[in-house]
């Protein structure tokens, strides 16, 4: 990554012909994106679909069986690392390092590229988790944090990189539908602020609805349908009316 | 098995490679000093004392029967300085400290935090195994002397201590003197610089190769202790044969 802390221009992502396997099970088949830069991309499906695979693949975590991704039309296993281009990613779990405070999180990647004195660090982390609604938590460690909490202070950390892509997996896991609205809301407000290019693999249809530019299908490691949100809702694809209207009524279970 | 030894020797250049990043790390590589160090020193301390007076208890009163009981000190000071102290310092501490570093790490990389320095450009060989490989290379022929010092004197006191051998301090401590020298101490001590390089590799690789959960961790630490022991013991054989060749 391009290691100052000035904003850079967002970019664009680009997938292609991307093929992933593990033991002999094909998880991604052949696919196909682009992402606009400073959009808001939403690639949906459900567990198990190989959404979580392919947000490895657009970060260099996973190396493709075939295919390539392209970042700003550069291949990115061509770059070798994220070192042209700053990357934030905000991981299901949060990812934050136990071993570490807070406040320790969130200015690593200042502190290990050597990018400011202690007192600027401290100031920067400060304002990153205003950012994200949270103060006076700096000394605190992983373990004391709720769910909700841990999320953004993960994306507290990734906004340190000021990223020109961010990429969330799975961003309302686990959280409450209060809590999963805040943190849609800090998303959308952040692509607003930072007009980085923005990537999230969700299964959480109001999530995906609410805040995507674009969103894609992906069913079995095949994407289905890229469209807007309205172009999705008129889809006449069985299978995406299926994955999007899905739903549990009492009236409609057979006993 | 080729494979993983492979990938071992690798991440053991890679991190040869990664010198230069000694100073930036230096807060870790303190870090697990004092870890290493006050993890294992009194039981480091202590087993070398008990396994300096063992010798002396079985191989006094043999001696004293022989009328060669004036040897017990060189025979102890050689046996604990070559071998003893360096083999069984680095099995203790392959259990001690091999396995906190595989599980910690383990830990790490289940939970997505190595990914996490990744996507931070943060390169795990630096910020996780330099400093702990550092660390152990310092501690370990470090803690091997105190061990060696705590064995001669363990040595030393059985032999004054117990009747059947009835050896004074002055005539133990003499006879270490004349058989003794520095040469002894320092192949004692370049074994437990191989030995050293050997637990943090395999413990650091286990770490980073750790799939799985709660069991996979396990299962890694189980690993690390379980090869390093192995390896130190194989790796033992092969150095003594070398050293015995710079001995002549």
């Amino acid at each position: 990554m391009n290691p100052t802390l000035e904003m850079q221009p967002s970019i664009s992502l680009e997938v292609r012909g991307l093929r992933k396997s593990f033991d002999g099970q094909p998880v991604l088949r052949d696919v196909n994106l682009f992402v606009e830069p400073g959009e808001v991309f939403v690639v949906m499906g459900p567990s198990g679909s190989g959404k979580s695979v392919l947000l490895k693949h657009m970060v260099g975590l996973e190396v493709p069986d075939a295919g390539e991704i392209r970042l700003n039309g550069e291949i990115l296993h061509e770059l070798g690392s994220l070192s042209q281009y700053r990357v934030g990613m905000v991981f299901q779990s949060g990812a934050l390092l136990n071993s570490l405070t807070v406040g320790e999180n969130v200015g690593l990647y200042l502190s290990e590229h050597h990018l400011g004195s202690s007192a600027e660090i401290a100031k920067i982390v400060a304002q990153k988790l205003k950012i994200v609604g949270l103060k006076d938590i700096e000394h605190k460690f992983p373990s004391e944090l709720s769910g909700g909490m841990k999320k953004r202070v993960a994306i507290a950390r990734a906004l340190v990189i000021e990223p020109q892509l961010m990429l969330y997996d799975e961003p309302t896991a686990e959280l409450d539908p209060l809590m999963a609205v805040v943190i849609a809301r800090e998303i959308l407000r952040l692509n607003q602020t930072t007009h980085s290019t923005t990537i999230i693999v969700s299964h959480d249809r109001e999530l995906a609805f609410g805040i995507a530019d674009r969103i894609a299908i992906i069913l079995e490691g095949s994407i289905l349908v890229v469209g807007t949100p309205d172009e999705i809702r008129s889809s006449s694809n069985p299978l995406v009316q299926s994955f999007i209207t899905a739903s549990v009524s009492k009236d409609r279970i057979d006993v | 098995m080729f494979h993983n030894i492979g990938e071992m020797l690798v991440l053991f250049w890679r991190t040869i490679r990664a010198w230069r990043n000694c100073w930036s790390q230096r807060r870790k590589i303190l870090d697990q000093m004092f870890e290493i160090g006050n993890a294992s020193l009194l039981m480091a301390c202590v087993l070398s004392l008990f396994l300096g007076g063992v010798i002396a208890l079985q191989s006094g009163p043999v001696l004293r029967d022989r009328g060669l009981v004036s040897l017990l000190g060189g025979l102890v000071g050689l046996s604990v300085a070559k071998e003893l102290a360096p083999v069984m310092i680095s099995v203790l501490i392959a259990g001690r400290i091999g396995s906190s570093m595989a599980a910690e790490i383990g830990s790490m990389k289940v939970y997505q935090e190595v990914d996490a320095l990744r996507t931070m450009n943060i390169n795990p060989t630096h910020y996780l195994v330099l400093p702990r490989m550092v660390g152990i290379l310092v501690m370990l022929p470090l803690l091997v002397v105190l061990a060696v010092l705590s064995g001669w004197f363990g040595g030393a006191l059985v032999a004054a201590n117990n009747a059947e051998i009835a050896l004074s301090f002055d005539g133990y401590f003499n006879n270490l003197r004349q058989v003794v020298d520095v040469n002894d101490v320092l192949s004692g001590l370049c074994k437990s610089v191989a030995f050293a390089a050997v637990i943090g590799v395999v413990s650091c690789h286990q770490g980073l190769i750790t799939q799985g959960g709660p069991r996979g961790i396990g299962r890694s630490v189980t690993k690390a202790v379980v090869n390093s022991i192995v390896l130190i013991l194989i790796l033992d054989y092969f150095l003594t044969r070398l050293l015995m060749i710079f001995d002549r």
